[in-house]
């Protein structure tokens, strides 16, 4: 039974709750590819989800709850990041190792190679084509979680595509695919 | 509440798809894309850690005070 299937909660408490932890997978799927570690990005996750609970008179309904959430997940993690706290934890080493692997799977790029490589683009980079390459969201409704102008998400998205495609792709795309709109990083 | 946590992609979310008019898509997608959003789903269709327990349990309290 999906949360469609089940009654509308009477009190707005436990619809909001509803929502939150229907968003919960998502918020994680996010926070995995923003920081590569999964026990981390859960931490991510749960702290984000509370401070959305603590924050959820400011949620309006009927909005878009996975936008709300990842505006505060992605918040949360660049104000880690700037405290210096789990970045010591990158191996760049070890991203390396992975890369060079051989595919065993039959799938076109190895889930692995792609988790390495996506640790390999810069932060905002990486999350510009998580929110439009994976999360589904408009280039719009990335620009507003991601603080920034739509221009310059667009910029972001293509760098980030361009960059991948040289590390996973390279005989189709080569070398030319970096060049791309020169917009702000 | 369980049902709530293993609620797979989509749900609430769906005019949010992937190929929206203004997102990049089509014939030109590199062959790494569908990685990338198997990567994400992949994570989706996991089910929920043991240790989002305290997090449920945390909501569930707060939620009861405040009724």
């Amino acid at each position: 039974m999906s949360a469609s299937d089940r009654p509308a909660p009477l009190n707005p408490s436990d619809a909001f709750k509803d929502h939150l932890l229907a968003t919960l997978p998502h918020l994680r799927a996010f926070a995995r590819g923003l920081c590569g570690r999964p026990d981390y990005a859960d931490d991510l996750v749960q702290e984000a989800a509370i401070k959305a609970w603590a924050a959820r008179d400011r949620f309006t309904p009927d909005t878009n709850m996975r936008a709300w959430t990842f505006t505060i997940l992605r918040n949360h993690y660049l104000s880690e990041l700037r405290r210096n706290r789990h970045q010591a934890d990158y191996d760049p080493e070890a991203v390396e190792r992975l890369l060079t692997m051989e595919a065993t799977q039959e799938d076109s790029v190895n889930i692995s190679d792609m988790e390495a490589a996506l640790q390999r683009l810069s932060p905002e980079r990486r999350e510009a084509l998580l929110l439009v390459g994976a999360g589904g969201f408009t280039y719009e409704e990335a620009a507003e979680i991601g603080d920034c102008a739509i221009g310059t998400m667009k910029s972001r998205v293509a760098r980030a595509r361009a960059e991948l495609s040289v590390m996973l792709d390279p005989e189709r795309e080569g070398p030319a695919a970096v060049k791309v709109p020169a917009a702000s990083p | 509440m369980e049902l709530a946590l293993s609620q797979p992609k989509g749900m609430d979310d769906r005019k949010h798809k992937l190929g929206s008019s203004s997102q990049p898509s089509g014939p030109g997608q590199p062959g790494w894309a569908d990685g990338l959003r198997k990567l994400y789903n992949s994570v989706l269709d996991e089910p929920l850690p043991d240790s989002f327990d305290d997090l449920l349990k945390k909501l569930d309290r707060t939620n009861d005070e405040r009724k």
